[in-house]
Protein backbone atom coordinates (compact mmCIF):
# COMPACT_ATOMS: atom_id res chain seq x y z
CA UNK A 1 0.00 0.00 0.00
CA UNK A 2 1.16 3.55 -0.66
CA UNK A 3 0.65 6.98 0.82
CA UNK A 4 -2.23 7.64 -1.55
CA UNK A 5 -5.80 7.55 -0.35
CA UNK A 6 -7.39 4.30 -1.58
CA UNK A 7 -7.70 4.49 -5.39
CA UNK A 8 -5.99 7.90 -5.62
CA UNK A 9 -9.09 10.14 -5.29
CA UNK A 10 -10.15 11.52 -1.90
CA UNK A 11 -13.30 10.16 -0.32
CA UNK A 12 -15.45 13.26 -0.99
CA UNK A 13 -14.59 13.15 -4.68
CA UNK A 14 -15.44 9.47 -4.92
CA UNK A 15 -18.70 10.18 -3.14
CA UNK A 16 -19.53 12.90 -5.67
CA UNK A 17 -18.74 10.56 -8.55
CA UNK A 18 -20.81 7.74 -7.02
CA UNK A 19 -23.78 10.08 -6.79
CA UNK A 20 -23.38 10.89 -10.49
CA UNK A 21 -23.14 7.16 -11.24
CA UNK A 22 -26.30 6.41 -9.25
CA UNK A 23 -28.14 9.15 -11.06
CA UNK A 24 -26.87 7.80 -14.37
CA UNK A 25 -28.11 4.31 -13.48
CA UNK A 26 -31.49 5.71 -12.49
CA UNK A 27 -31.86 7.47 -15.86
CA UNK A 28 -30.24 5.08 -18.36
CA UNK A 29 -28.46 6.91 -21.17
CA UNK A 30 -28.75 10.36 -19.60
CA UNK A 31 -25.47 12.29 -19.41
CA UNK A 32 -24.93 13.37 -15.81
CA UNK A 33 -22.54 16.31 -15.37
CA UNK A 34 -19.89 15.80 -12.68
CA UNK A 35 -16.93 17.77 -11.39
CA UNK A 36 -14.17 15.92 -13.19
CA UNK A 37 -10.79 16.11 -11.44
CA UNK A 38 -7.33 16.55 -12.81
CA UNK A 39 -5.79 13.10 -13.05
CA UNK A 40 -2.08 12.30 -13.35
CA UNK A 41 -2.48 11.51 -17.06
CA UNK A 42 -3.41 13.54 -20.12
CA UNK A 43 -6.97 13.96 -21.34
CA UNK A 44 -7.71 11.34 -23.95
CA UNK A 45 -5.91 8.65 -21.96
CA UNK A 46 -8.96 7.66 -20.00
CA UNK A 47 -9.27 10.25 -17.24
CA UNK A 48 -13.04 9.78 -17.14
CA UNK A 49 -12.84 6.00 -17.02
CA UNK A 50 -10.16 6.11 -14.32
CA UNK A 51 -12.27 8.35 -12.10
CA UNK A 52 -15.30 6.10 -12.48
CA UNK A 53 -13.16 3.01 -11.79
CA UNK A 54 -11.66 4.70 -8.72
CA UNK A 55 -15.15 5.46 -7.42
CA UNK A 56 -16.44 1.89 -7.80
CA UNK A 57 -13.32 -0.04 -6.75
CA UNK A 58 -13.25 -1.79 -3.38
CA UNK A 59 -10.15 -3.42 -1.85
CA UNK A 60 -11.53 -6.89 -2.72
CA UNK A 61 -11.95 -6.12 -6.42
CA UNK A 62 -9.90 -7.55 -9.24
CA UNK A 63 -9.22 -5.09 -12.03
CA UNK A 64 -8.75 -5.68 -15.73
CA UNK A 65 -7.91 -2.90 -18.18
CA UNK A 66 -8.49 -3.21 -21.92
CA UNK A 67 -7.07 -0.89 -24.55
CA UNK A 68 -8.58 -1.53 -28.01
CA UNK A 69 -9.18 -5.12 -26.88
CA UNK A 70 -5.60 -5.67 -25.76
CA UNK A 71 -4.26 -6.07 -22.22
CA UNK A 72 -0.64 -5.39 -23.09
CA UNK A 73 -0.62 -1.94 -24.69
CA UNK A 74 0.51 1.31 -23.08
CA UNK A 75 -2.86 2.53 -21.88
CA UNK A 76 -3.85 -0.80 -20.35
CA UNK A 77 -0.50 -1.41 -18.68
CA UNK A 78 -0.20 2.07 -17.22
CA UNK A 79 -3.74 2.23 -15.84
CA UNK A 80 -3.36 -1.23 -14.36
CA UNK A 81 -0.14 -0.26 -12.60
CA UNK A 82 -1.73 3.02 -11.52
CA UNK A 83 -4.38 1.16 -9.55
CA UNK A 84 -1.89 -1.43 -8.31
CA UNK A 85 0.06 1.42 -6.74
CA UNK A 86 -2.74 3.65 -5.52
CA UNK A 87 -5.34 1.05 -4.51
CA UNK A 88 -3.33 -2.12 -4.05
CA UNK A 89 -6.05 -4.16 -5.78
CA UNK A 90 -5.45 -7.40 -7.59
CA UNK A 91 -5.18 -7.07 -11.36
CA UNK A 92 -5.74 -9.66 -14.02
CA UNK A 93 -5.93 -9.99 -17.76
CA UNK A 94 -8.53 -12.75 -17.64
CA UNK A 95 -12.03 -11.50 -18.33
CA UNK A 96 -13.87 -13.98 -16.06
CA UNK A 97 -11.64 -13.30 -13.04
CA UNK A 98 -12.11 -9.53 -13.14
CA UNK A 99 -14.82 -7.79 -11.13
CA UNK A 100 -14.16 -4.33 -12.53
CA UNK A 101 -13.10 -3.99 -16.17
CA UNK A 102 -12.06 -0.62 -17.53
CA UNK A 103 -12.16 -0.58 -21.30
CA UNK A 104 -11.26 1.62 -24.18
CA UNK A 105 -13.01 0.94 -27.52
CA UNK A 106 -14.04 -2.71 -26.98
CA UNK A 107 -16.42 -5.00 -25.12
CA UNK A 108 -14.79 -8.35 -24.21
CA UNK A 109 -15.80 -11.31 -26.37
CA UNK A 110 -16.51 -13.46 -23.29
CA UNK A 111 -20.02 -12.79 -21.99
CA UNK A 112 -19.96 -10.78 -18.75
CA UNK A 113 -21.86 -11.69 -15.59
CA UNK A 114 -23.99 -9.91 -13.00
CA UNK A 115 -21.13 -9.45 -10.55
CA UNK A 116 -18.98 -7.51 -12.99
CA UNK A 117 -18.79 -3.79 -13.81
CA UNK A 118 -17.65 -2.57 -17.21
CA UNK A 119 -16.25 0.98 -17.25
CA UNK A 120 -15.86 2.73 -20.61
CA UNK A 121 -13.53 5.59 -21.42
CA UNK A 122 -15.45 8.15 -23.46
CA UNK A 123 -13.84 10.93 -25.50
CA UNK A 124 -16.99 12.79 -26.63
CA UNK A 125 -20.18 11.75 -24.82
CA UNK A 126 -22.56 13.83 -26.94
CA UNK A 127 -23.80 11.84 -29.95
CA UNK A 128 -25.26 14.98 -31.54
CA UNK A 129 -22.09 17.05 -31.16
CA UNK A 130 -20.81 17.03 -34.71
CA UNK A 131 -24.21 18.02 -36.07
CA UNK A 132 -25.13 20.59 -33.44
CA UNK A 133 -22.21 22.39 -31.83
CA UNK A 134 -24.25 24.25 -29.18
CA UNK A 135 -24.39 22.42 -25.84
CA UNK A 136 -27.47 24.43 -24.81
CA UNK A 137 -29.24 23.17 -27.92
CA UNK A 138 -28.20 19.51 -27.63
CA UNK A 139 -29.36 19.41 -24.02
CA UNK A 140 -32.71 20.76 -25.13
CA UNK A 141 -32.87 18.18 -27.88
CA UNK A 142 -32.25 15.38 -25.38
CA UNK A 143 -34.80 16.83 -22.98
CA UNK A 144 -37.47 17.10 -25.66
CA UNK A 145 -36.52 13.85 -27.40
CA UNK A 146 -35.80 15.65 -30.68
CA UNK A 147 -33.58 13.08 -32.30
CA UNK A 148 -34.33 13.65 -35.99
CA UNK A 149 -30.85 15.08 -36.43
CA UNK A 150 -29.24 11.75 -35.55
CA UNK A 151 -30.91 10.23 -38.58
CA UNK A 152 -29.64 13.09 -40.75
CA UNK A 153 -26.15 11.78 -40.02
CA UNK A 154 -27.15 8.26 -41.05
CA UNK A 155 -28.94 9.68 -44.12
CA UNK A 156 -25.71 11.42 -45.14
CA UNK A 157 -23.84 8.13 -44.77
CA UNK A 158 -26.19 6.32 -47.11
CA UNK A 159 -26.30 9.22 -49.59
CA UNK A 160 -22.52 9.27 -49.78
CA UNK A 161 -21.54 5.61 -49.41
CA UNK A 162 -24.66 3.66 -50.32
CA UNK A 163 -24.86 2.13 -46.85
CA UNK A 164 -24.51 3.28 -43.24
CA UNK A 165 -20.75 3.70 -43.15
CA UNK A 166 -20.51 4.68 -39.48
CA UNK A 167 -18.50 1.76 -38.13
CA UNK A 168 -17.73 2.85 -34.59
CA UNK A 169 -19.40 5.08 -31.97
CA UNK A 170 -22.65 4.01 -33.61
CA UNK A 171 -25.56 5.83 -31.91
CA UNK A 172 -28.02 3.80 -29.86
CA UNK A 173 -31.37 4.49 -28.24
CA UNK A 174 -31.66 3.39 -24.62
CA UNK A 175 -34.97 2.07 -23.28
CA UNK A 176 -36.80 3.96 -26.03
CA UNK A 177 -35.76 7.29 -24.57
CA UNK A 178 -32.22 8.71 -24.64
CA UNK A 179 -29.95 8.54 -27.66
CA UNK A 180 -26.49 7.64 -26.43
CA UNK A 181 -22.97 7.50 -27.80
CA UNK A 182 -21.65 4.05 -26.83
CA UNK A 183 -18.05 5.43 -26.89
CA UNK A 184 -15.92 4.49 -29.88
CA UNK A 185 -16.58 0.73 -29.73
CA UNK A 186 -16.93 -0.92 -33.15
CA UNK A 187 -20.54 -1.36 -34.18
CA UNK A 188 -19.83 -5.11 -34.02
CA UNK A 189 -20.05 -4.69 -30.23
CA UNK A 190 -23.33 -2.74 -30.26
CA UNK A 191 -25.60 -5.81 -29.89
CA UNK A 192 -23.70 -6.74 -26.69
CA UNK A 193 -24.69 -3.43 -25.05
CA UNK A 194 -28.31 -4.46 -24.69
CA UNK A 195 -29.50 -6.99 -22.11
CA UNK A 196 -26.04 -7.24 -20.62
CA UNK A 197 -25.99 -8.75 -17.08
CA UNK A 198 -23.07 -6.52 -16.03
CA UNK A 199 -23.38 -2.86 -15.07
CA UNK A 200 -21.98 -0.55 -17.77
CA UNK A 201 -20.61 2.85 -16.74
CA UNK A 202 -19.32 5.52 -19.10
CA UNK A 203 -16.94 8.27 -17.97
CA UNK A 204 -15.83 11.30 -20.01
CA UNK A 205 -13.19 13.23 -18.07
CA UNK A 206 -12.57 16.23 -20.29
CA UNK A 207 -16.26 16.68 -21.08
CA UNK A 208 -17.21 16.03 -17.44
CA UNK A 209 -20.04 13.61 -18.08
CA UNK A 210 -20.98 10.22 -16.66
CA UNK A 211 -23.69 7.98 -18.04
CA UNK A 212 -24.69 4.42 -17.40
CA UNK A 213 -26.59 1.34 -18.51
CA UNK A 214 -28.02 -0.76 -15.67
CA UNK A 215 -28.08 -4.55 -16.18
CA UNK A 216 -30.53 -5.91 -18.74
CA UNK A 217 -31.26 -2.55 -20.37
CA UNK A 218 -32.85 -2.38 -23.80
CA UNK A 219 -30.40 -0.80 -26.24
CA UNK A 220 -31.33 -0.37 -29.90
CA UNK A 221 -28.97 0.79 -32.65
CA UNK A 222 -30.55 3.50 -34.80
CA UNK A 223 -31.26 2.71 -38.44
CA UNK A 224 -33.68 3.18 -41.33
CA UNK A 225 -36.47 0.78 -42.23
CA UNK A 226 -34.87 0.11 -45.60
CA UNK A 227 -31.24 0.29 -44.39
CA UNK A 228 -31.12 -1.74 -41.21
CA UNK A 229 -28.33 -1.90 -38.66
CA UNK A 230 -25.71 -4.55 -39.28
CA UNK A 231 -22.96 -5.52 -36.82
CA UNK A 232 -20.01 -5.84 -39.16
CA UNK A 233 -16.48 -7.20 -38.87
CA UNK A 234 -13.68 -8.16 -41.24
CA UNK A 235 -14.73 -11.14 -43.31
CA UNK A 236 -11.86 -13.33 -42.09
CA UNK A 237 -10.96 -15.73 -39.29
CA UNK A 238 -8.39 -14.99 -36.60
CA UNK A 239 -4.95 -15.95 -37.92
CA UNK A 240 -3.76 -16.99 -34.48
CA UNK A 241 -6.68 -18.86 -32.93
CA UNK A 242 -8.99 -19.40 -35.89
CA UNK A 243 -12.01 -17.77 -34.19
CA UNK A 244 -14.78 -16.85 -36.62
CA UNK A 245 -17.01 -14.98 -34.20
CA UNK A 246 -14.65 -12.39 -32.73
CA UNK A 247 -13.81 -8.86 -33.82
CA UNK A 248 -10.56 -8.78 -35.80
CA UNK A 249 -7.68 -6.34 -36.05
CA UNK A 250 -5.73 -6.07 -39.27
CA UNK A 251 -2.02 -6.07 -38.51
CA UNK A 252 0.74 -5.29 -41.02
CA UNK A 253 3.49 -7.82 -40.37
CA UNK A 254 6.23 -6.96 -42.88
CA UNK A 255 7.09 -4.40 -45.56
CA UNK A 256 5.99 -6.66 -48.43
CA UNK A 257 2.26 -6.24 -47.96
CA UNK A 258 1.95 -9.13 -45.54
CA UNK A 259 -0.96 -8.83 -43.18
CA UNK A 260 -2.56 -10.77 -40.39
CA UNK A 261 -6.10 -10.68 -39.09
CA UNK A 262 -6.23 -11.53 -35.42
CA UNK A 263 -8.64 -11.18 -32.50
CA UNK A 264 -8.62 -7.69 -31.06
CA UNK A 265 -9.51 -9.24 -27.68
CA UNK A 266 -6.10 -10.66 -26.68
CA UNK A 267 -7.42 -12.52 -23.64
CA UNK A 268 -10.04 -14.32 -25.73
CA UNK A 269 -7.41 -15.23 -28.33
CA UNK A 270 -4.89 -16.49 -25.79
CA UNK A 271 -7.56 -18.51 -24.04
CA UNK A 272 -8.49 -20.23 -27.26
CA UNK A 273 -4.87 -20.93 -28.18
CA UNK A 274 -4.27 -22.38 -24.70
CA UNK A 275 -7.16 -24.76 -25.38
CA UNK A 276 -5.40 -25.87 -28.55
CA UNK A 277 -7.13 -23.87 -31.29
CA UNK A 278 -4.82 -22.80 -34.09
CA UNK A 279 -5.43 -20.31 -36.86
CA UNK A 280 -4.21 -20.21 -40.47
CA UNK A 281 -1.12 -18.18 -39.50
CA UNK A 282 0.38 -21.40 -38.14
CA UNK A 283 1.33 -23.76 -40.99
CA UNK A 284 -0.20 -27.16 -40.75
CA UNK A 285 -3.25 -26.07 -38.75
CA UNK A 286 -6.64 -27.47 -39.71
CA UNK A 287 -7.93 -24.03 -40.85
CA UNK A 288 -5.51 -23.52 -43.70
CA UNK A 289 -4.93 -20.04 -45.09
CA UNK B 1 -63.90 32.56 -39.88
CA UNK B 2 -61.18 31.98 -37.29
CA UNK B 3 -57.96 33.83 -38.00
CA UNK B 4 -54.99 31.50 -38.45
CA UNK B 5 -52.83 33.85 -36.44
CA UNK B 6 -54.07 36.58 -34.18
CA UNK B 7 -51.50 38.98 -32.78
CA UNK B 8 -52.62 41.11 -29.84
CA UNK B 9 -50.62 44.01 -28.44
CA UNK B 10 -47.16 42.49 -28.93
CA UNK B 11 -44.54 44.69 -27.29
CA UNK B 12 -40.82 44.18 -26.94
CA UNK B 13 -38.37 46.53 -25.28
CA UNK B 14 -34.61 46.36 -25.44
CA UNK B 15 -33.81 48.10 -22.18
CA UNK B 16 -35.06 51.65 -22.59
CA UNK B 17 -35.40 51.26 -26.35
CA UNK B 18 -38.57 50.13 -28.05
CA UNK B 19 -38.21 47.04 -30.24
CA UNK B 20 -41.84 47.03 -31.27
CA UNK B 21 -44.82 48.41 -29.44
CA UNK B 22 -48.44 47.36 -29.24
CA UNK B 23 -48.73 45.57 -32.57
CA UNK B 24 -52.03 43.83 -33.27
CA UNK B 25 -53.41 42.19 -36.40
CA UNK B 26 -55.23 39.10 -37.63
CA UNK B 27 -54.01 36.84 -40.40
CA UNK B 28 -56.57 34.64 -42.13
CA UNK B 29 -55.86 31.29 -43.81
CA UNK B 30 -54.37 31.72 -47.27
CA UNK B 31 -53.50 35.32 -46.69
CA UNK B 32 -50.07 36.87 -47.16
CA UNK B 33 -49.17 39.78 -44.93
CA UNK B 34 -46.30 42.10 -45.72
CA UNK B 35 -44.46 44.11 -43.10
CA UNK B 36 -42.37 46.96 -44.47
CA UNK B 37 -40.31 49.68 -42.90
CA UNK B 38 -36.78 50.98 -42.78
CA UNK B 39 -33.89 49.33 -40.93
CA UNK B 40 -34.42 49.47 -37.19
CA UNK B 41 -38.17 49.96 -37.45
CA UNK B 42 -38.85 46.78 -35.49
CA UNK B 43 -40.00 44.48 -38.30
CA UNK B 44 -37.57 41.70 -37.53
CA UNK B 45 -38.17 42.02 -33.79
CA UNK B 46 -41.87 41.62 -34.41
CA UNK B 47 -41.32 38.61 -36.66
CA UNK B 48 -39.04 36.93 -34.14
CA UNK B 49 -41.55 37.55 -31.37
CA UNK B 50 -44.32 35.95 -33.42
CA UNK B 51 -42.18 32.98 -34.43
CA UNK B 52 -41.19 32.28 -30.84
CA UNK B 53 -37.52 33.15 -31.27
CA UNK B 54 -37.77 36.12 -28.90
CA UNK B 55 -40.01 36.36 -25.84
CA UNK B 56 -42.09 39.56 -26.10
CA UNK B 57 -42.64 41.68 -22.96
CA UNK B 58 -46.39 41.83 -23.46
CA UNK B 59 -49.06 40.62 -25.82
CA UNK B 60 -50.47 37.42 -27.22
CA UNK B 61 -49.76 35.42 -30.37
CA UNK B 62 -52.75 33.15 -30.88
CA UNK B 63 -52.35 30.41 -33.47
CA UNK B 64 -55.20 28.22 -34.69
CA UNK B 65 -53.64 24.80 -34.00
CA UNK B 66 -54.79 21.69 -35.86
CA UNK B 67 -55.61 19.79 -32.70
CA UNK B 68 -56.88 22.21 -30.08
CA UNK B 69 -58.02 25.29 -32.00
CA UNK B 70 -56.76 28.80 -31.17
CA UNK B 71 -54.02 28.82 -28.54
CA UNK B 72 -51.58 31.43 -27.30
CA UNK B 73 -48.18 30.20 -28.48
CA UNK B 74 -46.37 32.32 -25.91
CA UNK B 75 -47.88 30.43 -22.97
CA UNK B 76 -47.51 27.06 -24.68
CA UNK B 77 -44.93 24.68 -23.29
CA UNK B 78 -41.63 24.70 -25.10
CA UNK B 79 -41.97 21.18 -26.57
CA UNK B 80 -45.31 22.17 -28.10
CA UNK B 81 -43.89 25.36 -29.53
CA UNK B 82 -40.89 23.57 -30.99
CA UNK B 83 -43.20 20.95 -32.44
CA UNK B 84 -45.16 23.74 -34.14
CA UNK B 85 -41.84 25.08 -35.44
CA UNK B 86 -41.17 21.73 -37.12
CA UNK B 87 -44.63 21.05 -38.48
CA UNK B 88 -47.14 23.86 -39.02
CA UNK B 89 -44.68 26.71 -39.02
CA UNK B 90 -41.73 27.49 -41.21
CA UNK B 91 -39.12 30.21 -40.96
CA UNK B 92 -37.15 31.44 -43.95
CA UNK B 93 -34.07 33.38 -42.90
CA UNK B 94 -32.61 36.27 -44.81
CA UNK B 95 -29.26 34.51 -45.01
CA UNK B 96 -29.67 30.95 -46.23
CA UNK B 97 -26.67 30.00 -44.12
CA UNK B 98 -28.69 30.66 -40.97
CA UNK B 99 -31.45 28.33 -42.05
CA UNK B 100 -29.43 25.54 -43.64
CA UNK B 101 -26.96 23.01 -42.33
CA UNK B 102 -23.98 23.82 -44.49
CA UNK B 103 -22.16 20.58 -43.69
CA UNK B 104 -25.07 18.38 -44.76
CA UNK B 105 -26.09 17.55 -48.35
CA UNK B 106 -29.08 19.23 -50.01
CA UNK B 107 -31.12 16.03 -49.64
CA UNK B 108 -30.24 15.80 -45.96
CA UNK B 109 -31.23 19.42 -45.45
CA UNK B 110 -34.65 18.87 -46.98
CA UNK B 111 -35.05 15.51 -45.24
CA UNK B 112 -34.22 16.82 -41.79
CA UNK B 113 -37.71 18.10 -41.06
CA UNK B 114 -39.19 14.81 -42.27
CA UNK B 115 -36.89 12.85 -40.01
CA UNK B 116 -37.65 15.25 -37.16
CA UNK B 117 -41.31 14.31 -37.36
CA UNK B 118 -40.54 10.60 -37.47
CA UNK B 119 -39.85 9.54 -41.09
CA UNK B 120 -37.57 6.50 -40.93
CA UNK B 121 -37.61 5.16 -44.48
CA UNK B 122 -34.56 6.27 -46.43
CA UNK B 123 -36.11 5.69 -49.86
CA UNK B 124 -39.22 7.74 -49.06
CA UNK B 125 -37.24 10.58 -47.53
CA UNK B 126 -34.97 10.76 -50.52
CA UNK B 127 -37.86 10.65 -52.96
CA UNK B 128 -39.61 13.54 -51.24
CA UNK B 129 -36.38 15.51 -51.01
CA UNK B 130 -35.74 15.05 -54.72
CA UNK B 131 -39.32 16.00 -55.49
CA UNK B 132 -38.96 19.21 -53.51
CA UNK B 133 -35.64 20.11 -55.10
CA UNK B 134 -37.45 19.77 -58.38
CA UNK B 135 -40.25 22.07 -57.24
CA UNK B 136 -37.78 24.80 -56.29
CA UNK B 137 -35.98 24.34 -59.60
CA UNK B 138 -32.81 22.72 -58.31
CA UNK B 139 -31.47 19.97 -60.52
CA UNK B 140 -32.15 16.63 -58.84
CA UNK B 141 -28.62 15.41 -59.50
CA UNK B 142 -27.44 18.05 -57.03
CA UNK B 143 -29.24 16.19 -54.23
CA UNK B 144 -25.99 14.89 -52.71
CA UNK B 145 -24.08 18.16 -53.03
CA UNK B 146 -23.54 20.39 -50.05
CA UNK B 147 -25.14 23.84 -49.97
CA UNK B 148 -21.64 25.36 -49.85
CA UNK B 149 -21.34 24.48 -53.54
CA UNK B 150 -24.63 26.26 -54.36
CA UNK B 151 -25.05 29.86 -55.51
CA UNK B 152 -26.83 32.34 -53.25
CA UNK B 153 -30.11 32.00 -55.12
CA UNK B 154 -29.97 28.21 -55.04
CA UNK B 155 -29.23 28.24 -51.32
CA UNK B 156 -32.26 30.41 -50.74
CA UNK B 157 -34.45 28.08 -52.83
CA UNK B 158 -33.04 25.11 -50.94
CA UNK B 159 -33.94 26.80 -47.68
CA UNK B 160 -37.48 27.26 -48.93
CA UNK B 161 -37.73 23.60 -49.96
CA UNK B 162 -36.43 22.52 -46.57
CA UNK B 163 -39.08 24.61 -44.85
CA UNK B 164 -42.05 23.65 -46.99
CA UNK B 165 -41.44 19.89 -47.14
CA UNK B 166 -43.61 19.13 -44.11
CA UNK B 167 -46.51 21.16 -45.54
CA UNK B 168 -46.63 24.02 -43.02
CA UNK B 169 -49.65 26.30 -42.83
CA UNK B 170 -47.81 29.46 -41.82
CA UNK B 171 -44.48 30.69 -43.16
CA UNK B 172 -42.47 33.48 -41.61
CA UNK B 173 -40.06 35.10 -44.03
CA UNK B 174 -37.36 37.56 -43.07
CA UNK B 175 -36.16 39.43 -46.15
CA UNK B 176 -36.28 36.31 -48.34
CA UNK B 177 -34.83 38.15 -51.33
CA UNK B 178 -32.23 40.20 -49.48
CA UNK B 179 -28.71 39.93 -50.81
CA UNK B 180 -29.73 38.44 -54.16
CA UNK B 181 -29.31 40.18 -57.49
CA UNK B 182 -32.44 41.40 -59.25
CA UNK B 183 -32.87 38.67 -61.85
CA UNK B 184 -32.43 35.96 -59.20
CA UNK B 185 -34.86 37.91 -56.96
CA UNK B 186 -37.43 37.92 -59.72
CA UNK B 187 -37.20 34.14 -60.20
CA UNK B 188 -37.37 33.55 -56.47
CA UNK B 189 -40.42 35.78 -56.13
CA UNK B 190 -42.07 34.03 -59.00
CA UNK B 191 -41.39 30.68 -57.37
CA UNK B 192 -42.60 31.86 -53.98
CA UNK B 193 -45.79 33.26 -55.44
CA UNK B 194 -46.48 29.97 -57.18
CA UNK B 195 -45.84 27.93 -54.04
CA UNK B 196 -47.87 30.20 -51.79
CA UNK B 197 -50.85 30.11 -54.14
CA UNK B 198 -50.64 26.37 -54.92
CA UNK B 199 -50.30 25.26 -51.33
CA UNK B 200 -52.72 27.86 -49.95
CA UNK B 201 -50.08 28.99 -47.50
CA UNK B 202 -50.42 31.87 -45.14
CA UNK B 203 -47.28 33.92 -44.87
CA UNK B 204 -45.85 36.89 -43.06
CA UNK B 205 -43.11 38.56 -45.06
CA UNK B 206 -40.80 41.12 -43.59
CA UNK B 207 -38.97 43.20 -46.16
CA UNK B 208 -37.84 46.69 -47.02
CA UNK B 209 -38.36 45.98 -50.69
CA UNK B 210 -41.74 47.32 -51.82
CA UNK B 211 -41.61 45.30 -55.03
CA UNK B 212 -41.66 42.10 -52.98
CA UNK B 213 -44.81 43.02 -51.11
CA UNK B 214 -46.47 44.36 -54.27
CA UNK B 215 -46.02 40.93 -55.85
CA UNK B 216 -46.68 38.67 -52.90
CA UNK B 217 -48.66 40.36 -50.16
CA UNK B 218 -52.43 40.77 -49.91
CA UNK B 219 -52.19 43.13 -47.01
CA UNK B 220 -49.50 45.45 -45.78
CA UNK B 221 -48.35 46.99 -42.53
CA UNK B 222 -45.94 49.91 -42.50
CA UNK B 223 -43.76 50.17 -39.40
CA UNK B 224 -41.73 53.05 -38.09
CA UNK B 225 -39.88 53.29 -34.77
CA UNK B 226 -41.44 50.09 -33.52
CA UNK B 227 -45.04 51.08 -34.22
CA UNK B 228 -47.44 50.31 -37.03
CA UNK B 229 -48.17 53.61 -38.73
CA UNK B 230 -50.37 52.39 -41.53
CA UNK B 231 -52.09 49.15 -42.50
CA UNK B 232 -54.37 48.08 -45.31
CA UNK B 233 -54.64 46.31 -48.63
CA UNK B 234 -51.30 46.30 -50.42
CA UNK B 235 -52.41 48.18 -53.51
CA UNK B 236 -54.30 50.69 -51.44
CA UNK B 237 -51.34 51.50 -49.21
CA UNK B 238 -48.84 51.61 -52.04
CA UNK B 239 -50.99 53.63 -54.45
CA UNK B 240 -52.51 56.00 -51.93
CA UNK B 241 -50.28 56.20 -48.85
CA UNK B 242 -51.79 58.31 -46.07
CA UNK B 243 -49.11 58.53 -43.41
CA UNK B 244 -46.17 60.84 -44.18
CA UNK B 245 -43.70 58.04 -43.59
CA UNK B 246 -45.52 55.71 -46.01
CA UNK B 247 -45.54 58.49 -48.57
CA UNK B 248 -41.80 58.93 -48.11
CA UNK B 249 -41.25 55.19 -48.40
CA UNK B 250 -43.27 54.89 -51.61
CA UNK B 251 -41.71 57.97 -53.19
CA UNK B 252 -38.19 56.74 -52.31
CA UNK B 253 -38.42 53.86 -54.77
CA UNK B 254 -36.37 54.57 -57.87
CA UNK B 255 -38.31 54.46 -61.11
CA UNK B 256 -36.21 53.04 -63.90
Amino acid sequence: MSDYNFAYLDEQTKRMIRRAILKGLAIPGYQVPFASREMPMPYGWGTGGVQVSAAVLTPDDTLKVIDQGADDTTNAVSIRSFFERTAGVETTTTTQEATVIQTRHRIPEEPLSEDQILVYQVPIPEPLRFLEPRESETRKMHALEEYGLMHVKLYEDIARHGHIATSYAYPVKVEGRYVMDPSPIPKFDNPKLGDMPAIQLFGAGREQRIYALPPYTQVVSLDFQDHTFEASKADQVCGLCGAEDSYLDEVIIDDKGGRLFCCSDTDYCEGRRARGYKGPAFPGSEVAA
Amino acid sequence: MTPLLSVQGVTKHYGAHIGCADVSFDLYPGEVMGIVGESGSGKSTLLNCMAGHLPPDAGQVIFDTRGDGPRDTLTMSEPERRMLGRTDWAFVHQHARDGLRMGVSAGGNVGERLMAVGARHYGDIRERATDWLDRVEIDSDRVDDRPTTFSGGMQQRLQIARNLVTGPRLVFMDEPTGGLDVSVQARLLDLLRGLVRDMGLSAIIVTHDLAVVRLLADRLMVMKSGRVVEAGLTDQVLDDPQHPYSQLLVSSVLQV
